[in-house]
């Protein structure tokens, strides 16, 4: 029925199009001047059947449910609810709802069986509403936008008026989305914060999230110090970039300066695939290749090494930045104006030397905020280290060594059966806000960098 | 061709700096100069005139082999300097650049102070041996370049801080200073202002004494105004190459007429 709902609607919308657009040209049959073109009243005529109506099919959509279980609730008979908490009463509507999709289990009561043909009947009754609605709505706002034509209507100000909001309404949800995401993890922060003092959080060199289950249990006070998490996503990021950053930069000089053509246009496409190779599958690489191979070759020097090495998870990050990194410094390289390179090549410099000298410095603020980008990326990055580095939280700088990331503990900590309402869980929401926070000041910093760079050759 | 440089040269008359006999230039499949003979002589002005696409660019950029740079071009026939094939094997585009310079058509400073600017080139040939050396090339380029007063006093401020006509002035001296003979102008008054032009156009006349200058233009006044030699490029074709007086007061050739007179272009 929302089909059959959206699809009048679709239709009087272009019918208001066809109908204005023709009243108008009609107009200019004895020679009248419009102040707006014809197709600007229709256009005018179509956006406003089209948007309103479309924004109360939607709410109509979103409350049609919820007042129909209120209004079956209510219409349950006497006592049919006594001593029922909340989820008890969930549970008696669920039942309903599922008798009145002809699921019947057992032998339900008389009165179930009642309020479930009334849901059904009130879904009619709101369908043939929902229709009804559409249709006077859309006629009247026809009516009055066709009374409106007029040789002096400014029908393209009017239009593009009503474009302009929606695109408005646009950026409105995508930043009141974000802005609601920052809010739940600042407030179940919060909550944490009241468990956990942030001093012992900030400052803390032990991360042991347990907390006893029972009131007898024996188990340790949990220990929240975040340093030796962020210490390991830290190691893990700089093990990335260090194979990452040289590797994406050499190639993207290469490929842009040196390559003949034909190379370029096969390894630009490769490299741009293994972008798009999932970061799961980057895990399989890093425990099923990388790790092994590391702790052979730790065996046959004699060194021992653990099999959740940061070297591993961290090296395997920095395979997958290199397209990252290599994609951008090739843009800052591409974005050096053709002029400078003609220039030094005139003045009898080589090609490396008017890489080395001209257009590298000339690219530099762009690579650094592909870098700073490629940073946040590592930070942030959760599928490879949960696959690929350890659990445990240990304090070292030891890249031989296991160690845990922030997102590995977020996704721990969240992992299974919880309850948010201990620091165990919360702690979770802690970690992200601080991996939130240091990322978002990466980004800005990056984008600042990136834009002023900008700024230069345009 | 280096028995004709022998006999040729008198006292009074400049000796042929550079070449060019047959030149064909392709980009790809469209053939760009057809058949083009030019002598350059040495310390005189070289103007080529013609109207936009006429190839004059194109042929001016085989001078110094930077049309190597881009891959769809294919040059035949012969361009000599002093005598010597530029485009044999055995000569290194590199090189032959140190000794052809180029000034382009839009001031294209280096985003480096001005001093590094005009350095560029003496410090990647390696024609100063300690900063003090490099000092007086960079001081007497840019005196060269009639930019020294205006920035003597500032000559860590960005190249690129400098207004249009200095910014050009800036190119000429990073270009003379790697002690070019030739010197190579693609339209560089083409975006600037008439002052600068007039600035720019005097130095031109300067340049003659120590180098051969060639310049590409777009206007046939300044043509007239700087240069001693005038070719007009028509179609990929050179048309008819002269003395400039000849060339604007009694030309040969019906279109050379045409152009300079104003009926086409």
């Amino acid at each position: 029925m929302t089909l059959t709902a959206f699809l009048i609607l679709l239709v009087l919308a272009v019918t208001g199009y066809v109908m204005n657009r023709r009243a108008a040209s009609a107009l200019t049959a004895d020679g009248t001047r419009l102040h707006s073109l014809t197709h600007f009243h229709g256009l005018y005529a179509l956006l406003t059947v089209l948007v309103p109506v479309f924004v109360l099919i939607c709410l109509f959509l979103i409350l049609e449910t919820p007042i129909i279980n209120a209004m079956v609730m209510a219409g349950l008979p006497d006592g049919a609810l006594d001593g029922l908490d909340t989820g008890g009463q969930q549970l008696v509507l669920a039942e309903i709802r599922s008798i009145s999709r002809g699921r019947v289990f057992g032998t339900p009561e008389d009165w179930k069986l009642a309020a479930a043909d009334r849901l059904v009947a009130l879904y009619g009754w709101f369908d043939i509403l929902l229709i009804v609605t559409v249709i006077a709505l859309s006629l009247a706002i026809l009516l009055f936008t066709r009374r409106r034509v007029a040789a002096e209507f400014r029908a393209r100000q009017a239009s593009e008026k009503i474009v302009t909001g929606l695109m408005v309404a646009c950026s409105l949800i995508a930043i009141l989305t974000t802005i609601g995401i920052v809010f739940a993890l600042v407030f179940e922060a919060w909550r944490f914060f009241q468990m956990v003092p942030l001093t012992d959080f900030l400052f803390g060199a032990n991360w042991e999230p347990q907390i006893p289950i029972r009131e007898d249990q024996i188990a340790a006070e949990g220990a929240f110090g975040w340093l030796p998490v962020i210490l390991g996503t830290i190691v893990i990021s700089f093990v990335a970039l260090f194979i990452a950053t040289p590797i994406g930069l050499l190639s993207a000089i290469y490929l842009n300066e040196f390559a003949p053509h034909r190379i370029r246009a096969i390894v630009k496409p490769v490299l741009e695939i293994l972008a798009g190779v999932p970061t799961v599958v980057y895990g399989f690489f890093a425990i099923l290749v990388v790790a092994p191979a590391l702790r052979g070759a730790g065996a046959e020097l004699g060194v021992p090494i653990s099999p959740n090495t940061a070297l591993a998870a961290g090296g395997v990050m920095g395979i997958m930045l290199i397209p990252f990194i290599s994609s951008f410094a090739d843009d800052a390289l591409t974005a050096v104006p053709r002029s400078l390179r003609d220039g030094s090549l005139a003045l009898g410099a080589t090609r490396g030397e008017t890489m080395l000298k001209v257009l590298f410095p000339a690219a530099i603020p762009g690579i650094v905020g592909g870098v700073l980008l490629a940073v946040s990326r590592a930070i942030g990055e959760t599928m490879i280290v949960v696959m690929a580095a350890g659990l445990m939280a240990k304090l070292t700088i030891n890249p031989l060594d296991s160690v845990t990331t922030v997102t590995v503990q977020i996704v721990t900590l969240l992992i299974g059966d919880t309850a948010f309402d201990n620091p165990k869980t919360l702690a979770a929401f802690a970690l992200g806000l601080m991996l939130f926070i240091i990322t978002l000041g990466i980004n800005v910093l990056a984008l600042r960098i990136v834009r002023k760079y900008r700024e230069i050759y345009d | 061709m280096n028995d004709m440089r022998r006999t040729e040269p008198t006292v009074t008359e400049n000796t042929t700096k550079m070449q060019a006999r047959k030149v064909q230039v392709y980009y790809g499949d469209n053939h760009a100069i057809k058949d083009v003979d030019v002598d350059i002589a040495d310390k005189t002005v070289t103007a080529f005139i013609g109207p936009s696409g006429c190839g004059k660019s194109t042929f001016l950029r085989c001078l110094n082999r930077m049309n190597d740079t881009i891959d769809i071009a294919r040059i035949e026939g012969d361009i000599r300097l002093d005598g010597e094939d530029i485009y044999d094997p055995k000569v290194d585009p590199v090189q032959l650049r140190a000794k052809v310079g180029m000034v382009f058509q839009k001031p294209n400073p280096f985003p480096k102070s001005i001093f590094d600017n005009v350095a560029y080139g003496p410090r990647i040939h390696g024609l100063a041996r300690n900063k003090a050396e490099l000092d007086v090339i960079v001081e007497k380029s840019l005196r060269r370049a009639a930019l020294w007063d205006e920035v003597k006093d500032r000559l860590d401020a960005a190249g690129t801080s400098l207004s249009g006509g200095q910014q050009q002035r800036l190119c000429i001296a990073r270009a003379v200073a790697t002690n070019p003979e030739v010197l190579l102008m693609d339209e560089p008054c083409s975006a600037l202002d008439p002052i600068a032009t007039a600035q720019v156009e005097e130095l031109i006349d300067d340049l003659r004494s120590r180098f051969s200058v060639v310049i590409v233009t777009h206007s046939m006044q300044q043509a007239a105004r700087v240069s001693q030699k005038t070719a007009f490029f028509h179609l990929g074709e050179l048309v008819e190459y002269d003395d400039t007086s000849n060339i604007f007061t009694n030309p040969k050739d019906s279109r050379t007429e045409s152009y300079v007179t104003g009926r086409i272009g």
